[in-house]
């Protein structure tokens, strides 16, 4: 099976700061077929340094996808009974509109001329794209951690346009904990002379801040047992210490190989803006989150050994859910992985979220009988503008 | 993942069970078949400590209720969920006190009520939560307990209570009567009340001939 990454661009979006961006372009995969109801489609949102490319479907010719655990034949995301969408997040580095892009009346990039987005503005840049798909309804919308965030707002902005929300180690709301995290890194990228107040295109990127910024993330996606287990104390390459400041553990070479790597694929000022989306974001004070007259089911999972989004604010979302009589399930799966769980870790959520897709299916199917409102008669369809990126 | 076969777990109608001796088994157990037969079709159902949500996929497949469950223990919660019913990790006072009130039409606690710290919150909780609760338990004044007690002068073991003193879960012993009189102070209204001792029902001396009761209450 052949991946390809396909775009869209529309003519202009409304931010939630009250700017205007004319035009926005999205980059986006699909795997499987959508059924002819258009019942089967599944949104999945990716976290703070993903893209598109969610999976690779054992095809060879492509990188994996940073899902492959969890989505192609037979996998929780099934390939062969679902459709599966995945887009990279407004702000973003790749392929979507972000700072980088080239502001058509400048014709220089954006950089920090770029509006501020929110996650509510990732999300209804996802639901143009899903309008030009012709769906008028998803089985489902998931993703873990940012993606999760995505996954929770499309409950808010849209909850008439989704069957199920899979919220995977996640927050409702950022906490004092973890804007601090985001802050540091956003400073340490600003403090590189390189950053030049985001004018970098052209010359050479901040590698220095940006490597930093992502070390200390690193280190937060991990647990204390998962970095005792993969490194240890041992030392890297040495027998001894070699009372200098070069690299003696191996801790120390894996952040900095993690932070090197990250700098040939990752845009600095596209990390700011989105790290920025992720502190606004607030669904415990917004009023629209869930409402009651929503027929929206939620499978809500987080992760024992996650400090950085701890099982206690997935708990938080679902005493909210629960409080509005909502159709909630909840799991605190076992992992010692920390926050990376969900990426690595997947046996049990496998299991949790077939049964739950499943049931999700055959309730959806109940409620709309044989013509279930998910597709727009191909005549109404807006036409595609697919682009190879 | 509903996917227990209609028919292959035979309930008896319900004429027969108020007539019969018998009351047949749900899933291995008397109990559910009793409840299977309280709970009316498209119902709203809480089950307290749902273990695997057996009864719950049941109801959900065979009734048309919108089922739910609690568990605290992650293995049978995962289970749960992947047998599709929407159950989450918790303990049972956890498990209601984000309800608004009648969120549901029954809230059911089975083989569960002598094993919470705080029965009588539990209870009043669930006719909260619930218009109406459903209550089985094992009689810990069935003859065989007290026979254990008054003989061995021990701490009772019987089928019913299988376990040492110091390895039970339970930590409250209720009887029939206690039960009863507890309900009656409460002001809460017993509506049906069934009494099993294997898959028989017991009409004589339901506190000391009773293995297990299960109890409707409502306000």
């Amino acid at each position: 099976m052949s991946v390809q990454m396909q775009s869209v661009s529309f003519p202009t979006i409304a931010l939630e700061s009250g700017a205007v961006l004319s035009p926005v372009e999205i980059a986006y995969e699909t795997y499987g077929t959508l059924n002819p109801a258009g019942s089967n489609g599944i949104l999945i949102l990716h976290a703070f340094s993903g893209d598109a490319h969610a999976a690779s479907l054992g095809d060879e010719t492509t990188k994996p996808g940073w899902w492959d655990s969890m989505i192609g034949p037979g996998k929780a995301f099934d390939t062969d009974q679902y459709f599966i969408i995945c887009s990279n997040v407004l702000g973003g580095c790749q392929g979507t509109s972000g700072p980088q892009s080239v502001n058509p009346q400048t014709n220089a990039p954006y950089a920090m001329t770029f509006p501020v987005i929110t996650i509510a503005d990732m999300v209804r840049l996802q639901k143009l794209l899903i309008d030009s798909l012709g769906i008028t309804k998803l089985l489902a919308v998931a993703g873990g951690s940012m993606g999760g965030m995505q996954a929770l707002q499309w409950a808010a902005s849209y909850p008439e346009m989704t069957c199920a929300v899979i919220p995977i180690a996640t927050t409702a709301r950022h906490s004092a904990q973890q804007i601090a995290f985001n802050e540091v890194a956003r400073q340490s990228i600003m403090a590189d002379p390189d950053w030049n107040a985001g004018n970098y295109y052209g010359g050479s990127q901040p590698a220095r801040g940006l490597a930093i910024a992502r070390m200390v993330g690193h280190i937060t996606y991990m647990s204390d047992d998962s970095m005792r287990e993969k490194f240890g104390r041992r030392l890297r390459e040495k027998e001894k210490f070699g009372f200098d400041f070069s690299v003696d553990f191996e801790v120390e070479s894996y952040l900095r190989y993690r932070g090197s790597q990250f700098v040939g694929r990752f845009d600095a000022n596209s990390y700011l803006y989105i790290t920025k989306a992720e502190d606004y974001f607030d669904l415990l004070s917004t009023p629209s989150f869930a409402p009651e007259t929503a027929d929206v089911r939620f499978l809500v999972i987080s992760f024992t050994s996650d400090w950085l989004y701890p099982s206690y604010q997935s708990q938080e979302i679902v005493r909210v859910l629960r409080r509005r009589n909502m159709d909630v399930a909840y799991c605190d799966l076992q992992s010692n992985y920390g926050h990376d769980a969900f990426l690595v870790d997947v046996a049990e959520q496998t299991d949790v979220v077939r049964g739950f897709l499943a049931s999700t299916m055959k309730l959806s199917a109940v409620k709309f009988g044989n013509r279930t409102p998910g597709l727009v008669e191909p005549s109404e369809r807006k036409p595609t503008v697919a682009a190879g990126v | 993942m509903l996917s227990l076969a209609k028919g292959s777990l035979p309930l008896p109608p319900v004429s027969d069970v108020a007539s019969s001796p018998f009351v047949g088994e749900l899933l291995g157990r008397s109990d559910f078949a009793i409840i299977s037969e309280i709970v009316e079709q498209g119902s709203r159902v809480l089950d307290l400590g749902c273990g695997e949500a057996e009864l719950l996929a049941w109801l959900a497949e065979n009734k048309g209720v919108q089922a739910r469950g609690v568990e605290i223990e992650p293995a049978k919660l995962q289970k749960a969920i992947a047998r599709g019913v929407s159950a989450y990790q918790g303990d049972i006072n956890e498990g209601l006190a984000d309800y608004p009130d009648h969120a549901f039409d029954y809230v059911i606690l089975s083989q569960t009520l002598q094993e919470t710290r705080a029965p009588l919150k539990v209870l009043s909780e669930m006719l909260r939560v619930g218009r109406q609760a459903i209550v089985a338990f094992p009689n810990f004044g069935h003859w065989s307990v007290r026979f254990s007690m008054l003989f061995s002068g021990q701490a009772p073991r019987t089928k019913l209570f299988p376990y040492e003193w110091y390895e039970s879960p339970n930590i409250h012993y209720l009887t029939v009567h206690d039960f009863e009189t507890l309900v009656t102070r409460q002001g809460f209204k017993i509506e049906r009340r069934y009494f099993l001792a294997g898959s028989r029902r017991v009409t004589l001396f339901p506190n000391l001939m009773a293995e297990v009761a299960v109890f409707l209450v409502g306000k």
